[in-house]
């Protein structure tokens, strides 16, 4: 019995070693990435938004794709932490790793206490109660311009170089290199995460609710933790924002960047990290080019992209991008 | 007071005939359709078209602003909407927030982004004095109108056959199909005529929320909390519920300001942590 046990045990191990696995393809990916820092000098702000939104892109797949939380207000964590380090920043201390760190941690803490009113009721309740709370907080915002600026936004962010050496500078390259590393340490610590036991137990939890809790899993505490990381990802992100672009508008709480980063997400696809990044490219790339096009309309073809996309089904065009990902990282073992 | 009183009712009607088609595809269709403020945009759209380009009067705009609406509803469900049916929450979510991304990008580029302004007639602007209560002309308007509709909604839906049908194709659609009721086409024609309703809302409400593009937008969160605090096992929550949030909003835009739009959010979360069925549901 004692020995059956064991081989369980060492199985497991063993999937859950293959599942973290580093694939040829996504070391390529990264190193492009990096590569991005040196090789293409004239896109760096662009980039650096990339970076950025790709961050809160995977925060949000990490609760969507590993976990099964529909959310309509994931801006709320990237909007506070980016007002945390915008605030940070000008009344404490100017350097942007602790700013950083504090937003981080403020918006882990924030995402705990509010998982507790999400981890009620359904999907349609969830989806109202993250819509709301990210709607209290805007409100917050708009009307505490004391603290906030309100709708001029949060002016005179002055950022220190990073680690005393790195000085931001107009070009954003700083500010690229600066997110793109933030951003590669999250992601190499969110695939750590999901391919955990815990991470494990999210996706039973994602498939079948009932059923995980049937097997001990504590559904509601693992789904409350994922929630608070998730949060913290988020708060990183904006923190991101808030530090390159030394301003935060209003706009970092509003519904359409909820909107938007679920738009990502389903394009990229869900439930393997990757479909965040590969999203926020997409639609970056899409955004440039159609509001080169038409600037003040583009957002009309972002819906038909929604609508076309959930017609297809998400699911299908995913699946697509998984199986490639797969035969990738087969073709070239 | 009692005018504010007054002012926050007829606000709460007109939340309520624009929230009424959405607690149907909600609560009975059970179809999360955010997109259902852009039927209401295109129903307010029509009246002022209808007005400031080809001259028509106020009134004679109403029944345009319900069947313009109603039918491209008609057209979207047939086409669009009813694949969606069985799909997930969220899918239904992505498609109508797509749906309202496209009509607003749509209305802004056709009519541009300025507000539209819809002149109420003569006979319908001034207050009178009622009792020592100064009450407007043109929201008792609203209220008389929006009352007649309640009442004939919730009569068509208990009284009727075509209520009964519709209440039997929610419940169970395989057994309603059995029994030979046009599942489809109840569905159809139900969409169609919330979306109207939604349509017409927009018009009469025009003057008091204002229209402009971004009005599927603004008022969504209303629609929304209006259907989810109301619940959606009959009309009469929905109604119960707009009437408050008028009230409240009204008020709470007088006398505290600065609170601005903060309660009704907090107090939307909260009712739904603790009765996520909504205020007044059954059970």
């Amino acid at each position: 019995m004692a020995k059956f046990a064991d081989s369980v045990a060492d199985r497991a191990a063993a999937s859950l070693l293959k599942r973290g696995r580093w694939r040829p393809a996504e070391i390529l990916f990264w190193l492009v990435a990096f590569g991005a820092v040196y090789a293409l000098p004239g896109h760096h702000l662009i980039l650096n938004e990339i970076a950025i939104i790709g961050l809160f892109a995977v925060s949000l797949d990490l609760i969507l794709g590993f976990a099964g939380i529909a959310s309509l207000g994931h801006a709320a964590f990237f909007g506070v932490g980016a007002y945390a380090a915008g605030l940070l920043a000008i009344h404490v201390t100017a350097d942007p790793v602790l700013g950083l760190v504090f937003a981080t941690l403020l918006m882990a803490v924030v995402g705990y206490v509010s998982s507790f009113l999400v981890l009620r009721g359904a999907d349609l309740t969830r989806l109202m109660v993250t819509l709301g709370v990210a709607l209290v907080f805007g409100e917050i915002a708009n009307k505490n311009g004391w603290l906030t600026g309100g709708a001029d936004g949060l002016q005179g962010i002055f950022m220190a170089p990073v680690f005393g050496v790195f000085e931001f500078d107009l070009f954003g390259r700083t500010a690229f290199a600066y997110s793109l590393v933030v951003t590669f340490l999250l992601f190499v610590v969110a695939r750590r995460i999901v391919a955990s036991p815990f991470g494990l137990s999210l996706l039973a939890i994602r498939d079948n609710p009932l059923r995980a809790r049937a097997i001990g899993i504590p559904v509601n505490a693992r789904l409350s933790a994922i929630y608070a990381i998730a949060a913290a990802y988020a708060g990183a992100a904006g923190a991101l924002l808030a530090q390159s672009a030394q301003f935060v508008s209003i706009d970092v709480l509003a519904f359409h960047r909820s909107a938007d980063v679920l738009l990502m997400l389903v394009i990229g696809g869900t439930g393997y990290l990757y479909g965040g990044i590969v999203g926020a490219i997409v639609f970056k790339v899409l955004q440039e080019v159609i509001s080169d096009w038409t600037p003040q309309y583009w957002t009309f073809w972002v819906g038909a992209l929604l609508v076309v996309l959930v017609l297809v089904g998400r699911d299908r065009v995913g699946a697509r991008v998984s199986q490639l990902w797969a035969r990738l990282g087969r073709g070239t073992r | 007071m009692l005018t504010i009183l007054f002012d926050g009712i007829a606000y709460g009607m007109v939340l309520f005939v624009l929230a009424c088609g959405l607690s149907v595809t909600l609560g009975l269709m059970n179809f999360v359709n955010l997109a259902h403020g852009a039927f209401a945009m295109a129903g307010g759209y029509t009246t002022a078209i209808l007005m400031n380009r080809y001259g028509w009067s106020f009134i004679a705009t109403l029944p345009m602003a319900f069947f313009v609406p109603a039918l491209v509803g008609l057209l979207l469900e047939r086409t669009l909407y009813r694949r969606l049916y069985g799909a997930s929450h969220l899918d239904q979510v992505l498609f109508s927030i797509g749906l309202v991304f496209m009509a607003v990008a749509a209305t802004d580029y056709f009519m541009g982004s300025q507000p539209q302004l819809i002149q109420i007639p003569e006979w319908l602007r001034g207050r009178v004095d009622i009792f020592g209560v100064q009450v407007g002309l043109y929201r008792s308007f609203i209220i008389a109108v929006c009352g007649v509709l309640v009442i004939a909604l919730q009569l068509v839906l208990t009284q009727t056959r075509f209520g009964s049908r519709l209440r039997a194709a929610v419940d169970d659609p395989r057994v309603a199909r059995g029994l030979g009721i046009p599942v489809e086409f109840v569905f159809a024609v139900t969409f169609a005529v919330g979306s109207g309703i939604a349509g017409l809302g927009g018009a009469l409400g025009a003057e008091i929320l204002g229209l402009d593009p971004t009005f599927p937008f603004k008022f969504m969160i209303y629609f929304l909390i209006v259907v989810t605090v109301g619940g959606t096992s009959s009309l009469i929550g929905p109604f119960l519920a707009a009437l408050l949030l008028g009230i409240a909003d009204v008020g709470g835009k007088y006398f505290v300001p600065e609170l601005g739009a903060f309660v009704i959010y907090t107090v939307m979360i909260v009712v739904l942590v603790f009765r996520p069925k909504g205020l007044f549901a059954r059970g």
